[in-house]
């Protein structure tokens, strides 16, 4: 930044007219974004308390619950967001290094990935509906402890689970949808080429943003699919 | 009965006595405080009120002084709070060879019911000097029990039993308030407890019609439900012999071990697979839905009677016979 | 004096642009200020008005003025709207939106369209409360306590829950702005051990809206959902345990209650040194404090808990707890009155205010030691005592200091003097009002009147008709204030840029400042509360 002269930093078409220089914008959004993202853990965080309360009060049935959850598609999905966290990271890379092109297929794929990732939950989701595991009036669990053929799990511990399990993918799912239209809005703005390795802010934010989303699915996943599985 | 405009709550129990006295003292405490902190600001207003040609000295500050005025409070603040903790221990602590009150609140009453079997509803009679234990449930929403010349206030739950204890000191009629809000009529679920000379409580009781005492109408409800086929007391049944089990250990089959309290006792009649005993199967049946929380009480009562010295039960426990034939199961 | 008509008026914020668009699309953080003074002023009155039915219902032993659930629904929608719609934004999003740019030399907050969405959120929020209101109200308690929110209640606690929801995320929305406004945007020269105290305690203040409100609406969520489907995360008939939302949500809404009056804390320090003419005494100790309370109001959530079923080991844990937050606020009304020693002292309406402040806080913080104190918490929990202990804070603290702060500023936000005689007439009524109305309710709670009875024993009348005298006189109290402010924007004397002789960076530009609030971006060299280098102010403020 040193390098630059300073009025060509004043004067960047990005600069907001209540910051001194870019710098400052910089570091004023990208703490921004960090700071949302603790109030974002403080918000899973009531759920996720929550659910390892009941999780530890009613484990049998939990663990019977968990298990009927489709790991092939749980274990998809956590490789789809890990690979998008990954193309979000060259996007950021791509411009970095004033490659337009880059970015733009690189968002693509990222928002490709996303869209996958919401419609293999959306199967689970249809799958479940239709073993009537979604809590509600029609709600309901046959199955017996594992380990105990002669034991049906408790139906009401059951709802528990599968009501955090809705509650927290859900609000997973919305924050992943939010995500989706933050990178498409970002896609068209890189093709735009709006985004350069002088000001590509809004990329790197948003990425945290995607980073945090797919940190919360990697604490999800093994708590809500990969309870006490020994196949 | 009341005075029209009293300043001060009856005082009716061993507890009053010791939480009016910290009370008082944190009274006088923060009378001290706040007058001191009042005069400062009094005299230093008046006394540094804004005059001609004088002009404020700038002080900085004094670490000594701030960790002065946090080091006392602070200990002041450990007194009392070793002072609070004291008297909650003992109010927490229900004394051995209570007599039991089974408590169930609801929307909007409560009934309760005595030891001996009798059945109250918004009020409560006790003698003078005996301890009684309250176990507490709702049968809907969270309510809270209030007696104002107690001292004493216990949330009760839906789900669960919570306990509360006192000593009446001193004969009269006080109020009971529901002191969590309930819903619509939360202000008209009040009622009053009504302590007793010892042999006038005794008249009352014999007076009162009690249809035999809990622990015996927890026998039979016992009988009723077919819980003496598995738990037998002469031979090892299905289920675990009930005898001296109330308030002792229990180990679990996944490795816990808990103690048989009401709340355990309760549960495992609701929901059997929660807690199951090392060594038995999970066979027992679910009874959620098929028992009123009065009958629960008394088999809580029924249970604890079998323990070779019953805390204060009157009627005696009634030892299942072997072999009896369950009858049909009644719902109240 | 009025002057109606002033020569060559300098361009400032307000009259830099006219029309309702450019109040309605601003990114101005003083123009959003008043946006937000105007909302919580609208509801500051709407609750208000639901506590005088509540006083004038409890008049009478019998419940005659209204009926049972109607009652119930006007304290839960006082308390909702009050804390929720009123205390939380106050100083914050009126005052701290105002003055942190200025104060720390910045030209806006750092990011002002989050700021005016923040607004926004705060207005659909306050339409969907008003909407609940008018089509049939909440009557849960502001508590929502379950499985009565989720299961028994007949009201509109959906729709209640999710404008809470909503307003939460206005809430996090200022804080965010605040911590990154104050990190990054701070001018040449301002570093934190400049920083005026006010800013410290926005800070504070902040962090807790940031890490708590979450929470809250986490468990509005779940209690949404619960409501709508019928699950049983807090249901015991379906295995779910009412405890668990008890501690969601009392995590939250004991931050909440210094989210309420560190702000406050920030105006009584900034005012009690300018009309001493000192500095504030124990600079550091002060900021510290503020931090202190943030950090250790996360820990003392159950001590609203200790008669719920919380385990007796827990229960001692938190009653320590809770006395060590104690401290800290001790400290800091130790530092205001000796700032005060050896001043220069004027009583001007801001000064009364937080002498009012000081006594009344004060006074509700010693009571909290006694609900502290687990022995005696037992009997006076859920009763009158609670509701005076919190009213002395949030009303005889809170609020008190939203006024002085308001009068202290007003004339750098209007432009404007009020009448200073009106001034200190209304903070003595508000004053004398407060305390009839709540002292009494200390004496009632110790009877055992318990809190939200809309019908009680006869013997507990005399102290009703007090508290509602009280209340009478409080409203009058708070009616002047918004009379004569209305009545200064046209009529009151033109303010100079600095009327106090105060310390801070707001006062160096003009009343009211320009649009970027700086001719010039200020180089900062001198500590805060600088007060032996500057000048007394230009015209005597006592007697005036």
């Amino acid at each position: 930044m040193a390098d630059r002269p300073i009025a060509v930093e004043q004067h960047n078409p990005a600069l907001k007219h209540h910051f001194v220089d870019m710098e400052q914008q910089r570091e004023a959004s990208s703490l921004g974004m960090w700071l949302f993202l603790a109030t974002e853990i403080m918000f899973f965080g009531g759920m996720f308390c929550a659910y390892l309360i009941y999780r530890y009060w009613y484990f049998p049935d939990f663990a019977a619950a968990s298990s009927s959850l489709d790991i092939t598609l749980g274990t998809a999905n956590t490789a789809v967001l890990i690979c998008s966290s990954l193309t979000v990271v060259m996007a950021v890379r791509a411009a970095q290094l004033g490659k337009r092109q880059q970015q733009v297929v690189y968002l693509a794929l990222t928002l490709v990935l996303g869209l996958a990732f919401l419609g293999i939950k959306g199967i689970e989701w249809t799958s479940k509906f239709k073993e009537h595991h979604i809590p509600g009036p029609t709600f309901n669990f046959e199955a017996s402890l594992p380990g105990h053929p002669d034991q049906p799990v408790d139906q009401h511990h059951a709802q528990l689970f599968f009501s955090l399990y809705f509650a927290m993918t859900g609000m997973h799912a919305l924050h992943m949808i939010i995500g989706v239209a933050i990178f498409t809005y970002l896609l068209y703005r890189a093709w735009k080429g709006a985004y350069t390795p002088e000001y590509h802010t809004p990329l790197e934010n948003s990425g945290l943003y995607w980073h945090f989303v797919d940190i919360v699915w990697i604490y999800l996943f093994p708590l809500l699919y990969l309870i006490d599985r020994k196949k | 009965m009341y005075d029209t405009f009293p300043l001060w709550p009856a005082r009716a129990s061993t507890t009053a006595g010791s939480v009016d006295t910290l009370f008082i003292f944190l009274v006088i405490l923060s009378a001290m405080v706040s007058v001191a902190i009042f005069t400062a600001i009094v005299v230093f207003a008046v006394r540094y009120r804004r005059r001609r040609g004088v002009t404020a000295e700038q002080i900085e500050g004094s670490t000594a002084l701030e960790v002065t005025w946090s080091v006392i409070p602070l200990g002041i603040f450990s007194v009392i709070f070793i002072w609070g903790a004291v008297i909650y221990f003992k109010e927490r602590t229900p004394p051995r060879g209570a007599t039991e009150v089974y408590v169930v609140a609801k929307q909007w009453m409560w009934k309760l019911q005595h030891e001996e079997g009798q059945r109250e509803i918004n009020e409560l009679h006790v003698p003078v000097g005996r301890d009684v234990k309250m176990i507490l449930t709702s049968q809907d929403v969270i309510h809270s029990f209030y007696v104002p010349a107690f001292r004493i206030k216990q949330d009760v739950l839906p789900g669960r039993y919570t306990t509360a204890w006192f000593r009446p000191t001193k004969a009269g009629i006080y109020h009971l308030f529901c002191a969590e809000y309930c819903g619509s009529q939360h202000s008209g679920m009040i009622g009053q407890v009504v302590v007793l000379e010892p042999a006038q409580y005794e008249a009352w009781l014999s007076g009162g019609g009690a249809a035999g005492s809990m622990a015996s109408s927890g026998a039979n409800i016992f009988q009723q439900l077919g819980c003496s086929t598995c738990h037998r007391s002469d031979i090892q049944g299905r289920g675990p012999n009930l005898v001296g089990v109330f308030g002792k250990p229990v180990q679990l089959e996944d490795g816990r071990v808990v103690t048989a309290d009401e709340n355990y006792i309760r549960e495992s009649i609701l929901t059997p697979g929660a807690k199951i005993v090392s060594g038995f199967k999970p066979i027992m049946p679910v009874f959620q839905g098929l028992v009123s929380e009065e009958q629960l009480n008394a088999l809580v009562a029924y249970v604890k009677s079998l323990n070779p010295n019953p805390s204060g039960a009157a009627g005696g426990p009634t030892v299942v016979p072997s072999g009896a034939k369950p009858q049909e199961i009644k719902v109240q | 004096m009025a002057t109606a008509a002033i020569t060559a008026e300098r361009e400032n914020y307000l009259n830099q642009e006219y029309g309702i668009k450019s109040w309605l699309l601003t990114v101005d953080h003083k123009r959003i200020a008043l946006l937000y003074l105007l909302s919580i002023t609208f509801f500051f009155f709407i609750g208000g008005f639901f506590a005088l039915l509540i006083r004038l219902e409890l008049l009478t032993p019998a419940g005659d003025l209204v009926q049972g659930d109607t009652y119930n629904k006007l304290f839960t929608m006082h308390g909702q709207v009050m804390v929720f719609f009123f205390l939380i934004p106050s100083i914050p999003a009126v005052l701290g939106n105002f003055l942190v740019p200025l104060m720390i030399g910045a030209k806006d907050l750092a990011f002002p369209r989050i700021n005016l969405l923040s607004w926004y959120l705060y207005i659909i929020a306050g339409i969907l409360m008003l909407h609940c209101m008018l089509t049939g109200g909440v009557d849960t308690g502001w508590t929502f306590y379950t499985p009565f929110s989720t299961a028994f209640s007949n009201t509109k606690v959906i729709e209640a829950g999710l404008a809470i929801f909503i307003s939460g995320f206005s809430s996090i929305l200022t804080g965010l702005n605040f911590v990154v406004t104050i990190h990054r945007m701070r001018a040449p020269g301002m570093t934190w051990n400049r920083l005026p105290l006010f800013i410290w305690a926005h800070y504070a203040t902040s962090i807790i809206q940031l890490l708590g409100t979450p929470v809250i609406a986490v468990t509005l969520v779940l209690v949404v959902l619960e409501r709508a489907l019928h699950l049983g995360i807090f249901d015991p008939t379906r295995g779910g345990d009412p405890l668990l939302f008890q501690h969601l949500f009392w995590f939250y809404s004991h931050p909440a209650v210094y989210i309420m009056i560190l702000p406050a804390m920030g105006v009584v320090t900034e005012i009690v040194p300018c009309f001493s003419r000192k500095r504030i005494f124990g600079y550091k100790f002060v900021a510290l404090s503020s931090i202190s309370i943030a950090v250790f109001g996360f820990l003392v959530w159950a001590h609203h808990m200790f008669v719920a079923g919380i385990s007796l080991y827990s229960a001692l844990i938190f009653s320590a707890l809770s006395y060590l937050v104690a401290v800290p606020s001790a400290i800091k009304v130790f530092n205001w009155t000796a700032t005060m020693y050896k001043g220069s002292i004027t009583f001007s309406t801001p000064m009364l205010y937080a002498f009012g402040f000081i006594g009344l806080f004060t006074m509700g913080g010693l009571t909290g030691l006694f609900l502290a104190a687990l022995g005696i918490d037992v009997h006076v929990t859920d009763t009158y005592f609670v509701i005076a202990h919190f009213h002395y804070i949030m009303v005889g603290g809170a609020v008190m200091g939203y006024l002085g702060g308001m009068h202290f500023w007003w004339p750098k936000i209007s432009g404007r003097m009020y009448p200073e005689s009106l001034g200190r007439l209304a903070a003595l009524i508000v004053f004398l009002g407060f305390n009839l109305t709540f002292f009494p309710q200390f004496i009632l709670g110790y009877l055992g009147m318990p809190r939200r009875y809309w019908q009680y024993p006869p013997e507990f009348q005399v102290l009703n008709v007090l508290s509602t005298a009280g209340s009478t006189i409080l409203a009058v109290g708070y009616l002047l204030p918004m009379v004569y402010f209305l009545w200064s924007m046209r009529y009151g004397k033109v303010a100079p840029d600095n009327p106090w002789g105060a310390s801070g960076l707001e006062w160096m530009t003009s009343s009211p400042p320009p649009t970027f609030n700086f001719d010039r971006p200020p180089v900062v060299d001198w500590e805060a509360y600088d007060y032996e280098n500057i000048p007394a102010p230009q015209e005597a403020r006592s007697g005036g």
